[in-house]
């Protein structure tokens, strides 16, 4: 009897997260339908025009798409050199001592920072080299707030990564370096291979967490709305045009946000899916 | 287990009514707790107006700065006593809901702030700042700019104009005085909330603004005053309608409203042609229904409500404007408003004699 009645709270109280996140996607569905109807959805999705005069005004979510996808591919691009060496630190050339400890610790700081002190740090620091060394003149810009975006998500890339590399198991390793092969060598034929789909993995989840910054995104990329035509122009990122526009927005702006925030929604989702699909993978080999 | 599962619905069922049951009304003639919301801008000025008529009148005052928008959208959807706006309704707007009043409660302006290496005393006129905003005026040293300011050496660097990215009042009074200067303006851009300038680049809020300013060499952008004038950033003096180049001031930006102003206060005063008058100043308005009886407000609730708005304008409170950075109302646009609030009604009885 006893048993039952847990069963029954432990089936409600499971039940309540997956409520919550299709209501949250009926919600997001619901309100963003006026945009949809109104632009059309597949125009929605590649018009540049974001233009408020009432009346004409014209949304197209285009710009910040190609917005996010840029400073997060720059982003992954740029924690690459970053979080695979401390990854094989961490989880090979130093495993289980005190000092790939210390480094995992650290890492894992960086995790914990909240990202508007990201944003500050990028805002402060990091712009004023970038003017100073002329790449742009107004310093910020998608390569300000990716080079941002690196370091913020090299934890969450580094500490799978160096996991996966633990779990190669060792008598592949031993029968290698047995046959005379170099660290090196081991590294590359034999840790890579095997590790190979977790390294991918964690830095799909990676890339999950950089399409949804917005603080630090904000602070750095300029927040102009129009397509950038170089690394360095400004331009602006789904998430931080909704956190920027939302509090004066009515009516079909606030649906195309709101539109925005949906298709956000479904990217990050497609991104984890993946991820979760390659751990998977992962673990069976 | 179904029966257990029915109990365990039903209690919590049971609770939910009895929660709400206890929520009967019993406003009497206790001390209010009146709320609105809406624009940032006035939001110190109003804290410190809000405590102080607290301690006056014993009704709480809760607002939350949510943007002008936000705060229209609650008095729509009649669920605060009064919204803040840093701009007047439309006439499209006013039309659809129940007739309001707006009472000017203090004025702002907005300045034009720069980072130029030693210069602090620049000159500007309002079909410059518009070129400058809309890409048209590329360098510091542009004949413009040099003809308007001979004593200056202007360098021969790229203009980064520096703007909202957020809706804002701010942007809508600097882009209604381009508006009213520039016919370049008025046709490519116009003006509103949120603007889609065509080049530089953009920060959230006031101080995000204010920072990028400050840390961009040969950069220029628009900041609120009440925030410009607590922080130690050169702005420029604006050609006014008279001609004469005037710096933000409590005293030139009250003098922008010493002008002809409309019986419901629904005007921009941007651009105003009165002797030295900030070009680009503004009202900041609350906005109450005329009809007080909505949404189950007792008459003791409506009386808080214009209370608070008489005190807003009252000389003493008016006192404060300038020691929180904004400038005091006229005594005619406070006449205005007392005649304004004298037509809010209760159950169509007057409240005010």
């Amino acid at each position: 009897m006893n048993d039952k009645i847990y069963k029954i709270i432990l089936f409600i109280a499971t039940l309540v997260i997956p409520i919550i996140c299709g209501g949250i996607l009926y919600a997001l569905v619901t309100d963003a339908y006026e945009a949809f109807e109104y632009f059309g959805f597949f125009k929605f999705l590649t018009s540049s025009e974001w233009r408020y005069t009432e009346g004409a005004e014209q949304y197209g979510a285009l710009p910040f798409i190609l917005g996010t996808l840029l400073t997060t591919f720059l982003a992954l691009l740029f924690c690459i050199p970053f979080s695979l060496p401390v990854a094989l630190f961490v989880g090979e050339y130093f495993k289980d001592t005190k000092i790939a400890n210390f480094l995992s610790t650290v890492t894992d700081l960086l995790a914990g920072i909240p990202s508007i002190i990201y944003g500050l740090w990028g805002f402060y620091t990091l712009r004023p080299i970038i003017m100073s060394l002329n790449i742009s003149p107004q310093g910020s810009g998608i390569l300000t707030a990716s080079l941002v975006l690196a370091i913020m998500i090299v934890p969450y890339a580094a500490s799978l990564s160096a996991e996966f590399i633990k779990m190669v198991p060792n008598d592949l390793k031993e029968s290698a370096y047995s046959l005379g092969a170099t660290k090196y060598e081991v590294i590359k034929k034999i840790v890579f291979p095997v590790a190979g789909s977790g390294i991918f993995s964690s830095y799909v989840l990676a890339i999950g967490r950089a399409l949804g910054e917005t603080m630090t995104v904000t602070m750095l990329i300029g927040n102009t709305n129009n397509i950038p035509n170089s690394i360095t122009s400004t331009g602006n990122s789904m998430a931080s045009i909704i956190a920027n526009q939302f509090g004066e927005a009515d009516d079909l702006k606030l649906s195309s946000l709101i539109a925005i925030g949906l298709i956000l929604f479904i990217i990050t989702a497609i991104i984890n899916m993946i991820g979760k699909i390659m751990i998977k993978h992962a673990r069976i080999s | 287990m179904k029966k257990i599962f029915l109990k365990i619905m039903t209690l919590v069922f049971a609770f939910s009514v009895v929660s709400c049951g206890d929520n009967s009304k019993n406003d009497g003639n206790k001390a209010q707790e009146l709320s609105g919301a809406g624009a940032t801008f006035p939001l110190p000025f109003y804290n410190v107006i809000f405590e102080q008529f607290a301690e006056v009148n014993g009704d709480a005052v809760a607002y939350g700065g949510i943007g002008s928008g936000g705060g229209v959208r609650n008095l729509r959807d009649k669920i605060v006593d009064f919204a803040g706006s840093d701009a007047f309704l439309s006439e499209k707007e006013m039309s659809e809901m129940d007739s309001v009043i707006h009472i000017p409660t203090c004025m702002g302006a907005v300045v034009v702030a720069y980072n130029l290496d030693g210069v602090d005393d620049l000159k500007l006129s309002g079909e410059i700042i518009a070129d400058i905003f809309a890409g048209k005026i590329k360098k510091w040293n542009d004949p413009l700019l040099v003809a308007l300011n001979p004593n200056i050496t202007l360098p021969n660097e790229n203009i980064i104009p520096v703007f909202r990215s957020d809706g804002s009042g701010t942007t809508f009074v600097f882009t209604d005085y381009l508006t009213k200067v520039s016919p370049m303006w008025a046709s490519e851009y116009g003006s509103g909330k949120s603007i889609n300038f065509p080049s530089g680049q953009a920060a959230k809020g006031n101080p995000g603004v204010a920072s990028v300013i400050s840390q961009t060499k040969n950069s220029i952008g628009y900041i609120g005053s009440e925030y410009a004038f607590a922080q130690k950033i050169p702005f420029a003096s604006i050609k006014n309608a008279k001609g004469e180049f005037v710096l933000p001031s409590v005293a030139s930006i009250s003098a922008a409203a010493s002008g002809d102003i409309p019986n419901d206060t629904r005007t921009s005063i941007t651009n105003a042609d009165a002797d030295g008058a900030y070009p680009i100043s503004t009202f900041t308005w609350m906005i109450v229904y005329k009809e007080q009886n909505y949404s189950d407000r007792t008459k003791e609730r409506a009386i808080a409500t214009l209370n608070l708005l008489k005190y807003i304008i009252s000389d003493k409170a008016q006192s404060i404007t300038s020691k929180v950075h904004y400038a005091p109302l006229p005594d005619k646009v406070k006449e205005l408003s007392i005649n304004n609030l004298k037509i809010v009604t209760f159950n169509g009885v007057t409240i005010l004699q």
